[in-house]
C-alpha cells in the first residue's frame, strides 16, 4: 500500500459522517480536516471543542461514544505550539476520527471534556501533568504520573530527556 | 475512616495505591493514586530511532510484549506505507495469540490467588513457563522479546518451532479444562465473583473501558474482528461475551479466548504461507548476515540503517490492536526525520482502572480485590 498524497480539501471529505455533522451544525467550528494514511484529522476552533465532542457523541446516524485517546503534541518553539488531540471511535459504526486543537505556549487553556466522556478524566490529568495544559472544568486536575512538588513539564520539547541537573 | 492499600501491597498487582475511604467494612469512596512506576518511556522514544524503540515497547506491559511491539510496528509500517509479507502477519498473529495466552495464565493464576484459590497459580504457571519456552526459542527471550520489526520480523523461526507449537496446541486445551474444573463451578469462587463489582455498558463505554472488562458488560466489540490488523480477517474465531458486567462475566470471557486463542494458533499454523519474513525495502529492513557479508550493497544499507537511522515521511497515525487488556494504542507523530517526533501509547489498563471507583463504591474491601484482579492490570502499562 504506497502513500497517496493527503486531501486537506474540506468540500471532498465532507461525506465523512462526523465532518458532516459538524458542518451542519457550525461550519466555523472546523479549522482544517486532512486525510491521511485512511486517516481523518479536524482541526477545531479551541472555544467549540467540547460542544463539537457532545454533538458527536450525540448524533444518531453514528454516534462516536468512545474515547479512545487523548494526548498532546508539542510544536516548540513553532506557534501555536500545543496540539491536543482527541481520538474518537464509534462502536457501533467502527469508525474513528481525530480531533485537534491548536492551543499557544503562553497560557495553554482548553475546555475539558470529562462532562462528554468520564474517561477523559485520567487522560486530561495526564496531560496537565506531562505538558502544562489547563483544563478549565474538570474536577480533579492534579498531577498524576509525577510526583507533586514536581517542578516542569517532562513531554515538553524544552525540557531535556535526561532531566535538569 | 481513610485506609491506605498500597503500593505494597500483594493485590495490586505492582505499585498501585488506592485510597479508600471506608465505613465499617464498607467502601465509600476510592482515589487511586498512580504514577509509582513513571519511567518516562514516551520522551524516552523521541530521542531513539525508530527502530531502537521497539525494545522500549515491551518493557511497558512486561506481560505482553509481542501485542505492544506489534502495535508500534504496525504504527510505523502505516507511516512508511510499507506492504509485509503473508508469513510474516501470520507469524505475528499467532505469537500474538501465544502473547494473549501468557498474559492471561498469569493474570488468572493471580487473579484467583487474590480470592484464595491458592492452587490455580501452580497450574497456569506451569503452561505459562511452556510458552515462554516457545518465546525463547524464538527470539532468544523468555519476555522481553523484541521479536517483530520494522518491516517483518527479526528472523525466520528456528528448526523445529512449529512442531513444538503444535505439541503445545495440542495439549493446552485439557488443560484449560483442568482449571474451569478448579474454579467454574466451585462455590467458594462464584460465591466471591458472581454479581460482585457489577458494571453497566453506558458505563463501560462512557469509562473508556475495552477488552473483557468492556465485553463483560455486553458490549461486542474486538478490535481483531471489527477494525481487522495484521491479517485477522482471514481467521474465523469467536469473540466471547457475557452481559452480566460482574468479576465473574470478565473471568469467564477471558477463560473463553484462551480457547479461541488457542485455535487462532492453530490455524495460524495450518495456514502458514511460504515466503520472506520480511517486506522488500532495503532502505528500512536490515539485509540479512549471509548477504551482509558477501555483498556491498546490503553493508552499506545495514551500515546507514544502525548508524543514522532511516527518514519516515511526515504525518501521524493511531494504531489500535486488541491487546490481552483491551485496546492498545499507539499514537506515533512522524515530522520525516530518523527519530519519532512523539510515540504516546494509549493504555488499556489506565482507562479500565478508572472503572473501578464505579464497580467497588459501596461494597466491601475484600470486593476491591476481586475487582482489581477482574480488570487485569499492569502498572507497567498504567505509569509508562
Amino acid at each position: 500500500m504506497p502513500l497517496g498524497p493527503a486531501i486537506t480539501d474540506v468540500a471532498q471529505l465532507k461525506s465523512h459522517p462526523a465532518l458532516a455533522r459538524i458542518l451542519a451544525w457550525k461550519p466555523a467550528a472546523v479549522e482544517a480536516a486532512r486525510y491521511d494514511r485512511d486517516e481523518l484529522t479536524l482541526s477545531i476552533e479551541r472555544s467549540f471543542i467540547r460542544d463539537v465532542c457532545a454533538l458527536l457523541r450525540d448524533q444518531a446516524k453514528c454516534p462516536f461514544n468512545f474515547l479512545s485517546d487523548l494526548t498532546c503534541v508539542d510544536w516548540y518553539p513553532s506557534e501555536p505550539r500545543f496540539e491536543v488531540i482527541y481520538q474518537l471511535l464509534s462502536i457501533p459504526n467502527r469508525e474513528r476520527v481525530r480531533l485537534k486543537v491548536r492551543l499557544n505556549g503562553s497560557s495553554p487553556v482548553v475546555e475539558s471534556v470529562t462532562s462528554v466522556w468520564p474517561a477523559a478524566n485520567f487522560f486530561e490529568r495526564e496531560v496537565f501533568d506531562l505538558f502544562g495544559i489547563r483544563f478549565s472544568g474538570h474536577p480533579y486536575l492534579r498531577r498524576i504520573q509525577m510526583p507533586e512538588d514536581w517542578e516542569g513539564h517532562p513531554l515538553r520539547k524544552d525540557y531535556p530527556v535526561e532531566g535538569y541537573r | 475512616m481513610i485506609l491506605n492499600m498500597g503500593p505494597q501491597h500483594p493485590s495490586t498487582h505492582g505499585v498501585l495505591r488506592l485510597l479508600l475511604e471506608i465505613e465499617g467494612e464498607n467502601v465509600v469512596r476510592i482515589m487511586p493514586d498512580l504514577g509509582f512506576l513513571h519511567t518516562g518511556i514516551e520522551k524516552t522514544c523521541e530521542a531513539k530511532f525508530y527502530q531502537q524503540v521497539v525494545p522500549l515497547t515491551d518493557r511497558i506491559d512486561y506481560l505482553c510484549p509481542m501485542t505492544n511491539n506489534l502495535c508500534y510496528v504496525l504504527a510505523v509500517e502505516k507511516l512508511l506505507g510499507l506492504e509485509i509479507p503473508p508469513r510474516a502477519q501470520w507469524l505475528r498473529v499467532m505469537l500474538n495469540e501465544l502473547t494473549r495466552i501468557n498474559s492471561h495464565l498469569v493474570w488468572l493464576g493471580t487473579h484467583a490467588m487474590d480470592i484464595g484459590a491458592l492452587t490455580v497459580f501452580l497450574y497456569c504457571f506451569r503452561e505459562r513457563e511452556d510458552v515462554l519456552r516457545l518465546f525463547e526459542m524464538v527470539s532468544g527471550q523468555r519476555m522481553m522479546t523484541s521479536y517483530f520489526r520494522i518491516g517483518g520480523v527479526a528472523l525466520e523461526p528456528p528448526l523445529g518451532f512449529f512442531e513444538k507449537v503444535k505439541e503445545f496446541a495440542g495439549r493446552f486445551p485439557a488443560r484449560v479444562d483442568e482449571y474451569e474444573d478448579l474454579l467454574t463451578h466451585n462455590p467458594i469462587w462464584t460465591m466471591r465473583t458472581k454479581g460482585v463489582a457489577r458494571i453497566t455498558a453506558e458505563d463501560a463505554v462512557a469509562l473508556g473501558a475495552s477488552g473483557p472488562t468492556l465485553r463483560g458488560s455486553g458490549v461486542d466489540f474486538d478490535l481483531r474482528r471489527d477494525m481487522p490488523y495484521s491479517s485477522y480477517e482471514k481467521f474465523q474465531f469467536k469473540v466471547p461475551v457475557a452481559t452480566e458486567g460482574d468479576v465473574f462475566a470478565r473471568y469467564i470471557i477471558r477463560v473463553q479466548e484462551l480457547r479461541e486463542s488457542i485455535a487462532l494458533v492453530r490455524q495460524a499454523l495450518d495456514g502458514m504461507p511460504e515466503g520472506p519474513t520480511k517486506a522488500d525495502a532495503p532502505k528500512v529492513v536490515l539485509p540479512d548476515r549471509e548477504k551482509m557479508k558477501t555483498q556491498m550493497e546490503a553493508m552499506i544499507y545495514h551500515f546507514k540503517i544502525i548508524t543514522e537511522g532511516f527518514t519516515v515521511p511526515a504525518g501521524e497515525v493511531y494504531q489500535a490492536v486488541e491487546s490481552p487488556r483491551g485496546e492498545m494504542g499507539y499514537y506515533v507523530v512522524s515530522d520525516g526525520t530518523a527519530k519519532p517526533y512523539r510515540v504516546h501509547m494509549r493504555s488499556a489498563c489506565l482507562a479500565n482502572l478508572q472503572t473501578l471507583p464505579k464497580m467497588c463504591e459501596g461494597r466491601l474491601i475484600a470486593d476491591v480485590v476481586a475487582a482489581i484482579g477482574s480488570i487485569d492490570i499492569v502498572l507497567g502499562e498504567i505509569d509508562r
